[in-house]
């Protein structure tokens, strides 16, 4: 019996919220019923996690157990990792049949050619997403349990969600393992970020309320005339310019819910143009970041014009974020032959 | 683009008009509705508007304005640009007292991103008294809905023996070069 696993049971499970301890234990189905019942859930967290791990002892729990709790307690809150979008790419055509079974076997035995200590698990979701843990060793030391790499797969679709262990080393090892796993030829980072897997799966599966121009805007006039029945000493002098900016913003982000992004980084590589004659170097690029950061980015986005805090029609640079999916950018000058261009990968 | 005039139409009697221009809509909204829970013994007509000029469709039905309210949000550099564009469309006579600054925000050093000494060149400027206060707080909200409510009545000439003009000297700093 493994010292160590009991104790990362135990840690894992103080991260829990006292009040959903038991749901999640219930899911992982690893304590009897029985055993469930033997736990005071309503003593403190300390105390709850010490009585886990002592069941957990007597029931001789291993490493896989300890890392399926694991994977249900990111699952249930992935809002505490940071994920990125990766995309896969074929270079062929050929359709194959996804066979989970292959794909966890042929991942495996890819990573451990290369390093022998790691952890590898996985759980299946019914939205038809696999997720996978892993915990990095080094070819000396055994997997560091604490400093795991997430990776969320949906078969049928080339997007991953990876989030990367703080051992960024292991980066590469994993991208190449995902690629030899699921049949693709090529990944790559799609520079879009953020602690809510939902809203990046919203993201990158468009599944977000998006508008379309051919939306027509007629009936929605009319229900935004209705609460606005205030006293009749107050006059609302630019009505139509209000409606004007309401019916610009709902062009660009449509009505729904916008998904949820907490940052977004332009990077600017321009030329600094000057007088000629003040001799000021303008060969070299004008580097500078801007980092728009917020609990709900676009959603502030949104809101700036019809606050009054900024003119209507955002800059495409801003609202451009959701259907291109990316929110960290590098903008270049404008190069004469594509004008189009403006932001480049 | 029309320039808001003063004395353009005949005054309706007991009843005065208050125009407020400001950026921030849902502030302006609070401070109007505010203005209206206040007692008084006149009509009052509250005016928003965004920015200056005001629509010229709507010219025929406005009132004649008593007092503009420029309103600056001391955290939004956006607001002050705001007004001051927003100054051009107002006529010269209206700043014999007329014209307020109202300066929203106060006491957030923190977020703090236009320069009160910005807003105090504005005052001298155009020879207009600057308000500060925050609106976000109830209290200070009532008192400045009072203080302007106070204001109204004198320019649209309620208090007889005080002028616009008058007023807006006494409201000068004295210590003015």
């Amino acid at each position: 019996m493994d010292e160590t696993v009991v104790e990362y049971i135990r840690r894992t499970v103080l991260k829990i919220p006292r009040d959903k301890i038991k749901a999640v234990l219930q899911e992982w189905d690893f304590l009897s019923e029985k055993q469930l019942q033997t736990i005071k859930f309503n003593q403190i967290k300390d105390n709850i996690s010490y009585d886990v791990a002592q069941l957990c002892e007597e029931n001789s729990a291993d490493i896989k157990q300890a890392a399926i709790l694991d994977i249900i307690y990111n699952y249930t809150y992935p809002n505490k990792r940071l994920w990125s979008v990766y995309q896969m790419r074929k270079t062929g055509g050929g359709t194959e049949t996804f066979d989970l079974q292959v794909l966890k076997k042929k991942f495996k035995r890819q990573l451990r050619s290369v390093l022998k200590n790691v952890t590898i698990n996985f759980r299946e979701y019914e939205d038809s997403a696999i997720w996978i843990r892993i915990a990095w060793g080094t070819p000396y030391t055994k997997p560091n349990q604490y400093k795991t790499s997430y990776v969320v797969y949906h078969s049928q679709t080339p997007y991953v969600f990876i989030s990367p262990s703080v051992l960024k080393s292991n980066l590469p090892l994993l991208c190449q393992a995902l690629v030899v796993a699921s049949n693709y030829h090529d990944i790559c980072a799609m520079e879009l970020r953020s602690h809510s897997l939902n809203s990046l799966k919203d993201i990158v599966f468009k599944t977000y309320s998006q508008n379309f121009q051919t939306y027509c805007p007629k009936p929605i006039q009319e229900r935004n005339v209705a609460p606005e029945s205030e006293d009749l000493r107050i006059i609302q002098e630019n009505r139509s310019e209000k409606e004007r900016i309401k019916r610009l913003n709902r062009e660009v982000f449509g009505d729904g819910p916008q998904p949820q992004l907490e940052f977004a980084q332009y990077k600017l590589e321009t030329m600094f143009k000057s007088n000629p004659k003040m001799d000021v170097l303008d060969k070299e690029p004008f580097r500078c970041l801007v980092k728009f950061s917020s609990p709900h980015l676009l959603e502030s986005l949104k809101s700036l014009a019809p606050a009054g805090m900024a003119d209507a029609a955002l800059s495409p640079l801003l609202t451009c974020i959701p259907h291109k999916a990316r929110n960290y950018f590098k903008i270049k000058e404008k190069k004469a032959f594509s004008p189009e261009s403006f932001v480049t990968r | 683009m029309s320039v808001v005039q003063p004395f353009d139409k005949l005054p309706i009697p007991n009843s005065a008009a208050c125009l407020l221009v400001g950026s921030d809509e849902g502030l302006q909204q609070r401070l109007a509705e505010a203005l209206l829970l206040e007692k008084k013994s006149f009509k009052i007509s509250i005016h928003l508007a965004t920015s200056l000029p005001l629509p010229s469709e709507r010219d025929h039905l406005r009132p004649r304005i008593d007092l503009i309210v420029f309103m600056i949000d001391i955290k939004s550099k956006y607001s002050l640009e705001n007004v001051e564009a927003s100054l051009a469309y107002v006529d010269a006579s209206f700043f014999l007292g007329k014209v307020c600054f109202l300066v929203t925000g106060v006491g957030r050093v923190n977020s703090c991103s236009v320069e009160i000494s910005a807003v105090w060149k504005l005052g001298e400027a155009y020879c207009s008294p600057v308000l500060f206060c925050e609106l976000e707080l109830e209290g200070i909200r009532v008192a400045t809905a009072q203080r302007l409510l106070r204001m109204l009545q004198i320019c649209a000439g309620h208090i007889t023996g005080v002028s616009a003009l008058s007023f807006g000297l006494l409201m000068r700093n004295s210590d003015d070069n």
